[in-house]
């Protein structure tokens, strides 16, 4: 269990001492889609964000994927899981905003120029939303699928409060405001309408008239 | 008749039997465990955690004539014992619900109390209209005149009696005599119990009470508000006091009217309360939200309070707080 201990109920989690039970609910919510076929896929994390990759990348590498791996934050210590990711993958970058590991840049810097050398069949990412969104537009311009984990805040996390919803865009081309814990948390990039997060598009379904809600 | 078995803590003594029949006017039920709306979805997503068959009823979450996204995010903020939320009533509109959602819990066999909620009187009627039809599986309607989450307070129906009874004579007149209704009313008032006898005159069969607190967060860091629609509905422990008083007030002065009780319910404990205050149904909320198993624990925990207390059937609780000694 990785946490990022900046709120109440984090940091009372990260203050627990080993071995005190805690009550566990899961797993919630849809999964990154494993393809078919062995491809080669690029798994983009950043700070955290890296978490949920180490797991993908075995099941990736147990159905004969390549896999490789670009992980960034803004310095060393905020970046998770750098030996675990050497350990997983079969080419690694890291990059930091102050160089303190790894080039200094961009993990989506980083992406592109993995993109631009190798024949990249899907992107897998999970971080902050800018890069998500980022990665997203990189992947439209490589012709690249982008599966994104995404983060909201959410009460409940099992589908009933709708408090972590985000403008995404069904198959059927309808706008609504996706559950995140259990449409998601994984969308395919280019479904989410990354520059409306934190507003109500006005062509989602049901969005309100000049009047308000 | 439902009756649980359960021996009172200590282990000493025989099991007990505590029946947890309730009745809210003509509606009778087998536990007085409900959901909270608007904190259960339409149950689909508690079911996993919860046979849904073996609670009160399902209220689901108000449902509306038409399709609504709902507000802005961020929706909610944490807040001591409870949390701020600003949904906006998001929800699918009455005709992708009368599809998908009251035929699922039919087919699960759940009891469903349906939520209600319009714009303007006039929507009131039409959803009533519709809601009603819908088979036998819905057997009530909650009216939900109490959102705090829409642009204009003055749609706030709960927070005058005579828009309040509109609402409520214009449903009676759409469902016909004897179905029963609930309104379900805002603790954002100076007088409550003029509220709830403007509804119960106006026709409703009993009232739930109590919505969400107005409130406000503001972020100290971005120096902004918390949240995208700037003030939410208060829930949880904190607003637990206020709850208890509106159902004691409203208790006093219509013992006779069925009152299903709800505000920061965790425990089969808080439960107790509300029913010692005069509740006959309760409804949990919040809770669900970090116990997902929350109403199955809580009607344990109320059937073993009850039990320890002396109380062999639910029915004798109701109001027993108000009893003079």
């Amino acid at each position: 269990m990785v946490i990022s201990a900046h709120g109440p109920g984090t940091r009372w989690l990260a203050a627990l001492a080993p071995h005190q039970m805690l009550d566990v609910v899961g797993p919630l919510g849809r999964p990154f889609p494993l393809p078919k076929d062995p491809v080669h896929a690029l798994l983009v994390g950043g700070g955290y964000g890296s978490a949920p990759l180490f797991m993908l990348a075995d099941a990736l590498r147990q159905r004969g994927c390549r896999v490789d791996m670009a992980l960034g934050a803004a310095s060393a210590e905020r970046l998770f899981g750098a030996l675990e990711a050497r350990r997983v993958t079969n080419a690694l970058s890291i990059a930091t905003d102050d160089g303190s590991l790894g080039v200094q840049g961009r993990v989506t810097d980083a992406a592109r120029s993995i993109l631009e050398r190798s024949n990249i069949d899907v992107i897998y990412a999970c971080g902050p939303m800018p890069m998500l969104a980022a990665l997203s537009t990189l992947g439209a311009e490589f012709d690249v699928m982008v599966q994104c984990a995404v983060e909201e805040s959410m009460a409940c996390g099992i589908g009933i409060c709708m408090t972590c919803v985000l403008p995404v865009r069904g198959s059927d081309g309808v706008v609504r405001m996706s559950r995140s814990c259990v449409d998601g948390p994984i969308f395919a990039g280019d479904r989410v309408l990354w520059e409306s997060i934190g507003t109500v598009p006005e062509e989602t379904l049901g969005a309100p008239k000049a009047s308000g809600h | 008749m439902t009756s649980i078995r359960v021996v009172p803590k200590g282990g000493r003594g025989l099991p007990v039997e505590v029946n947890l029949d309730t009745q809210l006017g003509t509606l009778a039920l087998p536990s007085p465990i409900l959901t909270a709306s608007g904190c259960a979805a339409s149950g689909k997503e508690l079911s996993q955690f919860v046979d849904l068959t073996t609670i009160g009823a399902v209220v689901t979450k108000s449902i509306m004539m038409l399709p609504r996204s709902g507000r802005a995010t961020p929706r909610m903020a944490e807040t001591p014992s409870g949390m701020l939320n600003s949904i906006g009533l998001q929800g699918p509109g009455v005709d992708d619900f009368l599809e998908h959602d009251v035929p699922w819990l039919a087919s699960k066999g759940v009891r469903t109390i349906v939520s209600i909620a319009g714009n303007d009187v006039e929507e009131f009627g039409r959803l009533a209209a519709r809601v009603r039809r819908a088979g036998d599986s819905v057997i009530a309607l909650e009216v939900n005149i109490s959102c705090p989450n829409v642009a204009n307070r003055g749609l706030v129906f709960a927070c005058q009696a005579h828009s309040a009874a509109e609402v409520i004579s214009t449903v009676r007149r759409n469902v016909g005599g004897a179905f029963p209704i609930f309104a379900k009313l805002s603790p954002d008032v100076t007088d409550i119990v003029e509220i709830a006898q403007a509804c119960v005159d106006a026709g409703a069969t009993g009232l739930s009470l109590i919505n969400t607190l107005l409130g406000m967060v503001i972020n100290t860091e971005t120096l902004k508000p918390a949240l995208a629609g700037v003030t939410g509905g208060l829930s949880g422990p904190a607003i637990r006091p206020v709850a208890v008083r509106a159902v004691w007030q409203v208790h006093a002065a219509l013992p006779k009217v069925p009152l299903i009780g709800m505000g920061g319910i965790l425990t089969g404990e808080d439960a107790f309360e509300f029913i010692l205050a005069g509740a006959s149904a309760i409804a949990i909320g919040t809770a669900n939200f970090h116990d997902p198993s929350a109403l199955t624990r809580v009607q344990n925990e109320l059937t073993q309070i009850l039990a320890e207390r002396g109380f062999s059937s639910l029915q004798d609780a109701i109001g027993f707080a108000h009893r003079k000694v």
